[in-house]
């Protein structure tokens, strides 16, 4: 662990944190329950934040519900990792302008803002590390990302209620925060034990004037927060990649899951490390300027896979076979990392619920050509009908 | 599409309406401050909707609102084809042939008989058919109404002597880079964004309710083994998992856009299990 400070802040206290941050001049955004989920937003008093609330989810579905209690951060996530505030989901690149000689084209960098983020997940954490690697590569350094990236501080909260989608343990992401944070939280019952993970959270922690942490007290919280590790019952077994996911390459559930699979994109939407980009030009009818925007796109779209005169991957099974094996496999030897946290989101927001940790066992076994192949039938001869 | 490249003069500009509610051609004259700066970059020649100056033809760009409901119509479609060098349809009625396409599955006779005192008066055909069934169609604008900006930007590239293009992908794309819940997981709404088109902005999810596919299938009217729109995948989970009864997904699929081929398709898989 590389914190060194420790404090309990009475959960009746909370709001002075957020004051001295706002002191401080972060903006702070945490969750705030919204059309029945939580999005991030700001939050200008603890009583913004979901108190009360836990989420339910299970693939394709998620549901919030309101218990007795008066747990801050009893909801675990929606849809939303931390992604957007790094890459944001679009962002004006450059105004172009055309001169009588030529053009000029002007970086339209966004304005530095000091956001503090309160709530972010063991799994967010990760998947936020993995598009550092991705966007701040020296050689490939996006000024954009970066200039979101400088101005961000967050406080994590260590997750001691699992989900039913949860399996960050099985990708050694969480549920406890390791580092990549500035404060981490974990509640105790009315308390919230606090440990800074950076030199800004140490900072801050010091003007708080917390109360020392108890040694009871760090005990509960770990044995709290390996309570919630044990209840994890979905994992993915990642031992044998990336290889045995290039050696599938042809199997059969690969028809079987694609025909489930939409081809919405939703999965990389929600995923905490998915980056494609794509740009486009938005020209006034003059022709006389025009913004380059970098938007979010998907490598299930129809567009991801075209190059010149051809689409590489014009059917569904191309696009899901490309997802899950850059997720799962290619990545590894691209970053170093895998490209999963662990966070389940891919499994509650697909529409149709569709599983990885469900689909990664089936297509590195063997044994199931059987009953693959009657799902098949069943599927084509649903289509012949229409 | 090129045809357009280097104009001498100001590209003349007419909008047409066959069998429609004129929704579409009214997102034209909602462009606001847009419309002053088409009205400079374009000669708008002929748009009955907003002015009683109808001038003849030829055309560089014609707009076609509406789908092809009697056969003066049909005959109507095939001059405005002959004066336009660009013929662009705007709105699901004339890319589609719109929500008076459900007329396909009914008994025309019967519903001139429930509805007009004189039905020997109305002609019309037994169909609602797109424009593309009765002449080509160089570019297609799908949805109901259109969205202003996707007008704009279409008729900017042809000025520019550009290909237009608008994006194909799913509704849920935009819906996700918007950050809005999704109201099918989250709320079970039997929402059609993941098989529909983008381009509205996903207004529906916004104010928390279920996209019913008024932009058509996602990736267009493509099709063929394994490609998106995935329907069928949809539609079970509707009915499996959301419990919707097979009339209900029939009617999700048969709607605004219920002739385009998948969707067309869906419905009639669903009809078959009543």
């Amino acid at each position: 662990m590389t914190s060194d400070m420790h404090g309990i802040l009475p959960k009746s206290s909370l709001q002075r944190l957020l004051d001295v941050l706002s002191v401080r001049g972060y903006r702070i955004v945490g969750p705030m329950v919204r059309d029945g989920s939580v999005v991030w937003d700001t939050v200008r008093s603890v009583s913004d934040l979901p108190i009360g609330w836990r989420d339910q989810q299970e693939p394709g579905r998620y549901r919030l519900e309101q218990t007795d209690s008066q747990e801050v951060f009893g909801v675990v996530h929606g849809a939303q990792s931390l992604k957007q505030f790094v890459f944001a989901p679009r962002e004006p690149l450059l105004q172009i302008e055309r001169r009588k000689e030529g053009f000029t084209a002007r970086p339209t960098l966004p304005q530095s803002e000091k956001v503090a983020i309160i709530g972010a997940r063991a799994c967010d954490l990760a998947g936020l590390t993995i598009q550092d690697r991705i966007f701040l590569n020296d050689a490939y350094r996006d000024p954009y990302y970066a200039s979101r990236r400088e101005g961000l501080f967050v406080i994590a909260v260590n997750c001691t209620r699992a989900l039913s989608t949860c399996f960050c343990v099985s990708m050694e992401t969480g549920p406890r925060a390791r580092s990549g944070f500035d404060l981490a939280l974990t509640e105790v019952d009315n308390q919230l034990l606090i440990e800074a993970g950076s030199e800004a959270g140490r900072d801050l922690l010091s003007n708080l004037s917390l109360s020392t942490s108890s040694e009871q007290l760090s005990v509960e919280a770990a044995t709290r927060i390996e309570a919630c590790a044990q209840s994890q019952v979905r994992r993915l077994d990642h031992s044998r990649l990336p290889q045995a996911l290039y050696e599938v390459h042809e199997h059969p559930r690969w028809d079987e899951v694609a025909g489930r699979c939409l081809a919405c994109t939703n999965c990389t939407m929600v995923c905490p490390t998915c980056f494609c980009h794509t740009v486009e030009e938005t020209p006034d009818l003059s022709h006389q300027q025009t913004t380059h925007v970098r938007l979010w796109d998907s490598c299930f779209t129809q567009e991801h896979g075209y190059i010149h005169g051809k689409n590489i991957r014009p059917t569904i099974k191309d696009r899901y076979r490309m997802w899950l094996t850059h997720k799962l496999a290619s990545w590894i030897d691209q970053f170093g990392t895998s490209g999963c946290v662990g966070c389940g989101r891919c499994i509650t927001w697909c529409p149709v619920g569709i599983d990885l940790t469900e689909e990664l066992p089936a297509l590195l076994s063997p044994g199931i050509q059987s009953s693959t192949a009657k799902r098949q039938a069943d599927g084509n001869s649903r289509r012949v009908e229409g | 599409m090129s045809k357009l490249e280097a104009p001498r003069k100001r590209p003349r500009l007419a909008v047409f309406k066959f069998a429609s509610c004129d929704g579409c051609q009214l997102s034209i004259l909602n462009l606001e401050d847009d419309l002053l700066a088409l009205g400079q970059a374009l000669d708008i020649v002929y748009f009955p909707e907003a002015s009683s100056a109808m001038n003849p033809g030829p055309y560089d760009i014609a707009l076609v609102e509406g789908s092809i409901t009697t056969d003066e119509d049909a005959h109507r479609i095939l001059t405005v084809r002959q004066q336009a060098k660009v013929l662009i349809t705007i709105g699901a009625c004339a890319t589609t042939g719109g929500i008076q396409a459900l007329r396909n599955w009914a008994d025309i006779e019967a519903f001139k008989q429930a509805v007009y005192p004189r039905p020997d008066y109305i002609q019309s055909l037994s169909t609602s058919t797109p424009i593309s069934e009765h002449v080509h169609v160089d570019f297609e604008l799908w949805g109901c109404p259109i969205e202003k900006g996707q007008l704009l930007r279409v008729i900017t590239d042809l000025v520019g002597g550009v290909q237009p293009r608008v994006p194909a992908d799913s509704v849920c794309l935009e819906c996700k880079r918007q950050g809005h819940v999704c109201v099918l997981v989250a709320k079970g709404l039997p929402c059609l964004g993941p098989v529909t088109r983008t381009g509205c902005g996903a207004i529906c999810p916004a104010m928390g309710r279920d996209c019913y596919g008024c932009f058509g299938p996602s990736e267009g009217a493509r099709k063929g083994p394994g490609l998106p729109p995935n329907t069928t995948s949809l539609a079970r989970h509707f009915h499996d998992e959301l419990q919707l009864i097979p009339v209900e997904v029939l009617r999700r699929f048969r709607g605004i856009n219920g002739a385009v081929e998948p969707f067309r398709n869906e419905s009639r898989v669903w009809e078959n299990k009543r």
